[in-house]
C-alpha cells in the first residue's frame, strides 16, 4: 500500500488546488464581512468607518428586501416544480421504446447548452415582444390582445425562460436514474398485476427519490444566483428583483458597498443552508 | 432484456416524444432560421417558416459592425484558458485523492464543493475592487483565473470520480514490476485517465463559455466575450431580430455541437458523482 514517501508526494500534489481555493474563498469572503460592518460609499465619501450591524438591519428593513425574497422564492420554487414534474414525465417518456430516441434526447438537452444571455434575449424579443414576437402573432391569430409579457407577467416570463434552460438538465439526470432501475423488478410487478400507476408509485418514484433530491438541491444553488436572465430582460423592474439582483444593484448600481455586502452575507448564509443538505447526500455517496 | 412492444405503442411513443422534442428545440431552430431572413421577414405576420429568401447578409453585418471575431476570440481564450489551467491544477490533486486517500480526503473534497456553492454576488464587490486595484478590470487573463477558480471544484470532482474507477490493482502490479512513481503516472495511469480528462475538459469548456455573471460584470470592451456581446443587444434599435439571431447562432452553435458529445459527462460532472 501507500508508503510514507507516496503519502507526502500526494500531499504536495494536492497543495496547489487546495491553496488556490482557500485563497479564493477566504480573501473575498473576509473582505465582504469587513465591508458589511462599515459605512462604505465609494462614490460618496468612501469608507466612513465602523457601523456595527447597521447594514444588516437596514438591508432587512428596507422596503425592497421582503419583495425580493418573495420573488426569489417564487422564481426558484416555480422553476423547481416545473423542472421536476415535467422532468419525471419526460424521463419516463424517453425511457419508452421508440424510433430515433437518440435524436429526441439531443433535441431536448439542447437548451441547457445555450448561453444565458442568448436564451433570455431570444425569448424576450422573438417570442415575448408585444408587437413582433411570435406569441403576439399567435394571440392576434386567435383574436386576443397581445400580452406585454415582461412588464405584465415578469416573474412568469422569467420562470418560463429559465425553466426552458433547466428542464433539460433535470430530464437528463432523471433519465439516467430511471435507466439504472432493474427492469426485472418492474416486470415482476407487472406480472403480479400491478397497474402502471402502482408501478410508478411503488417502484419508480422511490428509486428516483435520490436523483430528485439532487436535482432540487443543485438547481436551487444555481437558481438562487440567476443573474443574466434578469439583467437582459427586465433589469430587475416590475417586481422581478431577486435577492441576487438586489445585492447587485446595491453594490454596483447605487455603490452602497456596506449595505450590499451585508446582503451578500445573507445570500451566502441562504446558499449554505441548501448546500449543507446537498453535501450530506454527496458525502454519503463517497463512502460506498 | 427489451420486452416485446406492439408497433402501435412504439409509434405512439415516437410521435409524442418527437413532438415534445421539437417543441423544446423550437426556440433554437427559430433563432437559426431567423438568422437567414431579412429584417422584414423576421417580423412578418404570419411568420414565414422556410419559404423565404435565404440570405447571409446578417452574418456579414454583425461581423462588420461589432467586430464579432474579437468577442469570439475572447470567449475561446477565456473558456479554453480557464479550463486547461484548471485541469493542470486539478489532475495532481484528484490523482492523489483517488489513489492515496487519507482520512481527510473526503473532508477536502466536500470543502472544495462548498466553495463552488458560494454565491458569486456575495463576493462581487471584493473581486471587483481587487480587479481595479490590480489593474485587471476588463482583462482576459484575470477572467481566465477567475473562471478557473470557479470551475476548479467541478474539475477536481469529475477527475476524482474518473480516477477512482481505475483499478488500483493495476498500479500495484506496476509497482511490483518495479515501476517508479513517474513511470507509474506516465505509462500506466495516463493512458487510462485520458478519456476522463477529455470529458472534463469538454464539460468545463462549455460551463466557462456560458458563464455570465463575472463575464458581464468584469468586462467592458477589451476582454468582453460573447456573453457580453449578446447582452449588448438588450437595448434594441430599430429592426434587429435577424441580426440578433445571427449573432446568437454564432455564439451557441459551437457549444451545441460540443454539448451533444458531453451529455453523459454532464450528469456525472454536475451531480458530483452522485448520479451515474
Amino acid at each position: 500500500m501507500a508508503t510514507q514517501h507516496s503519502r507526502s508526494a500526494a500531499r504536495m500534489m494536492m497543495t496547489p488546488a487546495v491553496f488556490l481555493l482557500l485563497v479564493w474563498m477566504l480573501v473575498p469572503l473576509s473582505m465582504t464581512l469587513w465591508f458589511s460592518v462599515r459605512r462604505f460609499l465609494p462614490l460618496r465619501g468612501g469608507d466612513q468607518g465602523f457601523v456595527g450591524l447597521e447594514n444588516y438591519i437596514r438591508f432587512i428593513s428596507s422596503s425592497a428586501f421582503w419583495p425580493a425574497i418573495q420573488t426569489t422564492l417564487v422564481i426558484v420554487g416555480g422553476i423547481l416544480l416545473i423542472s421536476v414534474i415535467f422532468g419525471i414525465l419526460l424521463a419516463l417518456l424517453l425511457d419508452q421504446p421508440m424510433w430515433g430516441q437518440g435524436i429526441v434526447r439531443i433535441l431536448i438537452i439542447a437548451p441547457f447548452f445555450v448561453m444565458p444571455t442568448v436564451s433570455a434575449l431570444v425569448w424576450k424579443n422573438m417570442f415575448m415582444d408585444p408587437v413582433n414576437g411570435l406569441f403576439a402573432h399567435l394571440w392576434r391569430f386567435f383574436g386576443g390582445e397581445p400580452v406585454v409579457w415582461l412588464s405584465d407577467a415578469p416573474i412568469g416570463s422569467i420562470i418560463l425562460i429559465v425553466s426552458w434552460q433547466w428542464l433539460p438538465f433535470a430530464t437528463l439526470i432523471l433519465l439516467t436514474a430511471i435507466q439504472s432501475l432493474d427492469s426485472e423488478q418492474l416486470e415482476a410487478a407487472e406480472m403480479d398485476g400491478a397497474s402502471p400507476l402502482a408501478r410508478f408509485g411503488y417502484i419508480i418514484l422511490p428509486h428516483l427519490s435520490r436523483a430528485i433530491t439532487i436535482v432540487v438541491l443543485i438547481q436551487t444553488i444555481f437558481l438562487l444566483s440567476i443573474f443574466a436572465e434578469i439583467f437582459v430582460t427586465t433589469g430587475g423592474a416590475f417586481g422581478s428583483r431577486t435577492l441576487t439582483y438586489l445585492i447587485y444593484q446595491r453594490v454596483l448600481e447605487s455603490q452602497n458597498v456596506g449595505l450590499g455586502s451585508a446582503g451578500g452575507v445573507y445570500a451566502i448564509i441562504l446558499a449554505n443552508i441548501v448546500a449543507l443538505f446537498l453535501m450530506r447526500i454527496v458525502g454519503k455517496n463517497l463512502d460506498n | 432484456m427489451a420486452r416485446a412492444v406492439s408497433t402501435n405503442r412504439k409509434a405512439l411513443n415516437t410521435a409524442i416524444a418527437w413532438g415534445i422534442g421539437f417543441l423544446i428545440f423550437f426556440p433554437i431552430l427559430w433563432t437559426i432560421l431567423t438568422s437567414f431572413k431579412t429584417e422584414a421577414e423576421a417580423i412578418a405576420n404570419p411568420p414565414v417558416f422556410l419559404n423565404f429568401d435565404w440570405t447571409l447578409e446578417n452574418y456579414a453585418i454583425v461581423q462588420e459592425r461589432s467586430n464579432y471575431m474579437r468577442f469570439l476570440w475572447n470567449s475561446v481564450f477565456i473558456a479554453g484558458g480557464s479550463t486547461v489551467l484548471g485541469v493542470i491544477v486539478a489532475v495532481p490533486a484528484a490523482w492523489s485523492m483517488a489513489f492515496v486517500p487519507s482520512r481527510r480526503t473526503k473532508d477536502i473534497l466536500l470543502w472544495m464543493l462548498s466553495t463552488k456553492m458560494l454565491p458569486a454576488v456575495g463576493v462581487l464587490y471584493p473581486i471587483y475592487l481587487l480587479s481595479i486595484e490590480l489593474g485587471v478590470l476588463d482583462n482576459r487573463y484575470a477572467l481566465v483565473v477567475i473562471l478557473m477558480l470557479i470551475n476548479l471544484p467541478i474539475i477536481v470532482w469529475m477527475l476524482y470520480t474518473y480516477f477512482r474507477e481505475i483499478p488500483v490493482e493495476i498500479l500495484e502490479a506496476a509497482r511490483m514490476d518495479g515501476a517508479r512513481l513517474r513511470e507509474e503516472i506516465f505509462y500506466v495511469l495516463t493512458p487510462m485517465a485520458v478519456p476522463g480528462i477529455a470529458s472534463t475538459l469538454l464539460l468545463n469548456f462549455i460551463l466557462a463559455w456560458n458563464e455570465a455573471f463575472w463575464t458581464l460584470n468584469l468586462t467592458a470592451v477589451d476582454a468582453a466575450p460573447l456573453t457580453a456581446f449578446i447582452a449588448s443587444y438588450s437595448s434594441p434599435e430599430g429592426l434587429f431580430f435577424a441580426k440578433l439571431s445571427a449573432a446568437s447562432t454564432m455564439a451557441i452553435a459551437p457549444i451545441l455541437i460540443l454539448g451533444w458529445f458531453s451529455q453523459k459527462q454532464l450528469v456525472r460532472g454536475l451531480t458530483f458523482g452522485a448520479v451515474k
